[in-house]
């Protein structure tokens, strides 16, 4: 890397409940990237979800509750850091426009929005990471997240991240800035709506011959990956995260896993 | 029109079904969105247009009231009528009332969504008024009885096949053989059943894109030309249109129609832009002789002011439908009533309300691609959000999701509790899922599982894990 702020920065990984809760994988490669990035990362115990899914459903009272645990578990850290552009994206936009009518707790959401960023934006734009040390052997092709990409800004930095890791060659799909049809709950309250979304999607991603699927939020990725797995194509799916850390070696998104793992 | 957007689930299960429209809702999403990028990156300073054309709207909307009035004096003072409706009925009334001091038998009418909106063609042909759609889209679906499936492309949902077959069925006087397999075949035919109907129409109805405050003029975009035969050619024109249509000035005007056109179908300029202004003067060739504008309310000024306020800067462009994942997948008249996609997500609800038309906000993924191409940059994602807020709070919410729901956010926001009750559950289902690595299945998971496997979860919580000092190394060389 060829520059990073003068104090060894300290990061709090918000996780994300998906990464918690089904692939954790992520969270190791994340703090690794972090890590080797020459920050300082801690994992507070204190958290679980940032409350997207009750704010998107209109439940705006439940989610300020779960707005504020976060920010209290967070606010002391230089910068707050999601391998995902969706929780980042409600950390930063939407955590202020819950506290709206509440002078307080608004000034305490728009400081820590302020702090708060998706993982690869954050390695690029804040750490300036250059020469990641990683390979990976493959043909992989990239879907560009919703929030991460409207919200947060998220184009150009993991395609500059995987530019370093050798041995990757990158095929971009025509549709790659379109939804998957997951949406949170979308896509179990209309399924057969997510479903021709998530066809239009898997359709894109085999027209471009990769042999495997990245991308930055982890929603997206268990989507795309099982309505590929249903339609039986063996294209890997990932989070970047683990692609940039060297961290390919355990199973890939709904690959059986062997016995002796955690 | 009646609604069915209560019926939204079946309606848009009907259109998944269809193939016919699988494929040309396929190809709208082929062109429109190319075409619009491609004339966006011709002109260097669409940005910033976008800005002005959405802070000449954000100002009509904060001085409605004086744009109005201003803009009723400029049509009293070139010999034109105002007429002020509040609601479609009053505007359904007022409209035969002056077909009928009109002596009219026939009313050719150009493309409105406020006519739509009215249901006026229902109303005019119950009354024994024969209405005569001219734009080609909108005569195609009057000839088969169906309302329109985008604002501006309001046939979009049929092929050229089914639109001949509609014309070998409704143009019976023609010969039977005809050939009609080219979309010019189609238009020539459309056209020489029009022409006469053209030269027989006592009363033209119209909508507007805009009205113009300091002219009293309104402006009207075709790429047919069928507008200005339909005001230009009866003795009578009506123009229909909402409130919030009104802009201070032509400048303000051209400025909207450098954005509507690039936003709608990816031109520089829509083919035909007229501004008209009261009746024929008598220095004029020709023109209708009476000019009237109905000016509909229609729970507009509710909006004004509140969370749904920013949604009157509409200017119909149809550019958050074209872009839209879920439009794309079920088409316009899954929706249920006469506007659809994003924008009618938004504006339905609160035109015939939320009972009613409750689906539609939570056909969502809120994936923001609206906001993004929405020339007048409409916040649509947030006000479709706004909705559920409204329905969540009305206790609106599906009872089975909201319990979910909120049992989660109670959990969620007491971490302790979300590592003891989340986590065992996470470990069984990932002991369950190690030698599948998904799920194909899974009870009360009908939902994901019905198009898409489940990948199965890894095991262990990442937290407790890390704070465990657990640290897998990188991959084996
Ligand atoms: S909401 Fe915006 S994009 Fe959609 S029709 Fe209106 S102006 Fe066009």
């Amino acid at each position: 890397m060829s520059e990073t702020p003068a104090r060894q920065p300290s990061i709090g990984l918000f996780a994300t409940c998906l990464v918690d809760l089904t692939r954790p994988s992520v969270g190791f490669a994340a703090a690794k990237l972090l890590e080797d990035a020459g920050c300082k990362v801690s994992v507070p115990g204190q958290q679980s979800c940032c409350g997207q899914p009750a704010y998107n459903s209109g439940d705006a009272a439940d989610a300020r509750a779960i707005a504020q645990t976060v920010i209290r578990v967070f606010e002391g850290f230089d910068y707050v850091v999601a391998p995902s552009g969706s929780c980042a994206g409600m950390i930063r936009h939407h955590y202020p426009a819950l506290f709206e009518n509440d002078a307080k707790w608004l000034a305490r959401a728009r400081a820590l929005a302020d702090k708060t960023h998706e993982l690869t934006s954050f390695l690029v734009d804040v750490m300036k990471v250059d020469g990641l040390e990683a390979d990976y052997d493959g043909v992989v092709t990239y879907h560009d997240s919703c929030s991460g990409l409207r919200e947060m800004g998220v184009r150009d930095q993991p395609r500059a991240l995987l530019g370093q890791v050798s041995g990757v060659a990158l095929k971009e799909g025509e549709e790659r800035e379109a939804c998957c049809g997951f949406g949170g709950l979308f896509c179990v309250k209309y399924p057969d709506i997510s479903g021709r979304m998530v066809d239009a999607k898997v359709d894109d991603i085999l027209a471009t011959g990769a042999d495997t699927l990245l991308a930055g939020d982890l929603g997206c990725l268990m989507n795309i990956a099982g309505r590929l797995q249903r339609r039986g194509s063996d294209v890997r799916v990932r989070h970047v995260a683990e692609v940039l850390a060297n961290m390919t070696d355990g199973p890939s998104l709904g690959e059986p896993g062997d016995e002796s793992k955690k | 029109m009646k609604s069915t957007a209560a019926n939204f689930e079946d309606n848009a299960e009907k259109a998944l079904a269809d193939d016919k429209l699988k494929a040309a809702l396929s190809k709208l999403s082929e062109g429109f969105p190319a075409k619009r990028r491609e004339a966006a990156d011709r002109l260097p300073e669409f940005e910033s247009l976008r800005d002005q054309a959405r802070d000449i709207k954000s100002h009509v909307l904060a001085n409605l009231d004086f744009y109005l009035e201003q803009f009723e004096a400029r049509v009293v003072e070139s010999g034109g009528t105002v007429h002020w409706c509040r609601t479609a009925a009053e505007a359904r009334t007022t409209i035969l009332r002056i077909c009928r001091n009109a002596g009219a038998k026939t009313v050719t009418k150009s493309k409105s969504m406020i006519g739509e909106e009215i249901a006026i063609n229902e109303h005019l042909e119950h009354h024994g008024v024969e209405p005569v759609e001219t734009d080609l889209g909108e005569y195609i679906i009057q000839l088969r009885h169906e309302p329109p499936s985008h604002i501006i492309a309001p046939a979009i949902h049929l092929s050229k096949e089914q639109v001949a077959d509609t014309f070998r069925k409704s143009h019976p006087h023609l010969a039977p053989e005809r050939a009609l397999e080219e979309p010019r075949a189609l238009l020539e035919e459309a056209r020489s059943e029009l022409r006469q109907k053209f030269l027989a129409a006592d009363v033209g109805l119209t909508g507007a894109n805009m009205l113009i405050a300091e002219t009293g003029s309104i402006a009207l975009v075709t790429n047919e030309g069928n507008a200005d035969l339909t005001y230009s050619l009866p003795k009578t024109h009506i123009a229909i249109a909402s409130l919030e249509k009104i802009v201070p000035t032509l400048e303000d005007a051209t400025t909207i129609l450098r954005v509507l056109a690039r936003s709608a179908t990816g031109q520089d300029m829509s083919v035909y832009n007229t501004f008209c202004t009261g009746p024929k003067r008598a220095q004029d060739l020709d023109g209708p002789e009476d000019f009237h504008i109905v000016l509909l309310d229609n729970g507009r000024s509710k909006m004004l002011g509140g969370e749904f306020h920013d949604m009157l800067r509409c200017i119909r462009c149809g550019a958050c439908l074209n872009h839209c994942p879920v439009y794309k997948s079920i088409g316009g008249h899954a929706y249920g009533w006469v506007y659809s996609g994003p924008m009618g997500a938004v504006l339905i609800p609160n035109l015939i309300g939320l009972d009613e038309a409750g689906h539609l906000p939570n056909a969502s993924t809120l994936c923001g691609k609206c906001e993004d191409v929405c020339p007048m940059r409409i916040p649509l994602p947030r006000m479709l959000r706004s909705w559920r807020t409204q329905q969540f709070e009305a206790g609106k919410t599906a009872p089975l999701s909201r319990s979910l729901l909120r049992a989660w956010a109670f959990v969620t926001a007491r971490p302790w509790l979300y590592r003891i009750m989340v986590a065992p559950a996470v470990s069984a289902l990932a002991a369950l899922g190690r030698k599948g690595g998904r799920f194909r299945r899974l009870p009360l998971a009908g939902g994901w599982t019905k198009h898409r496997d489940l990948p199965a979860p890894e095991g262990g919580t990442f937290v407790s894990r890390w704070n465990r000092g657990e640290r897998p190394g990188e991959k084996k060389p």
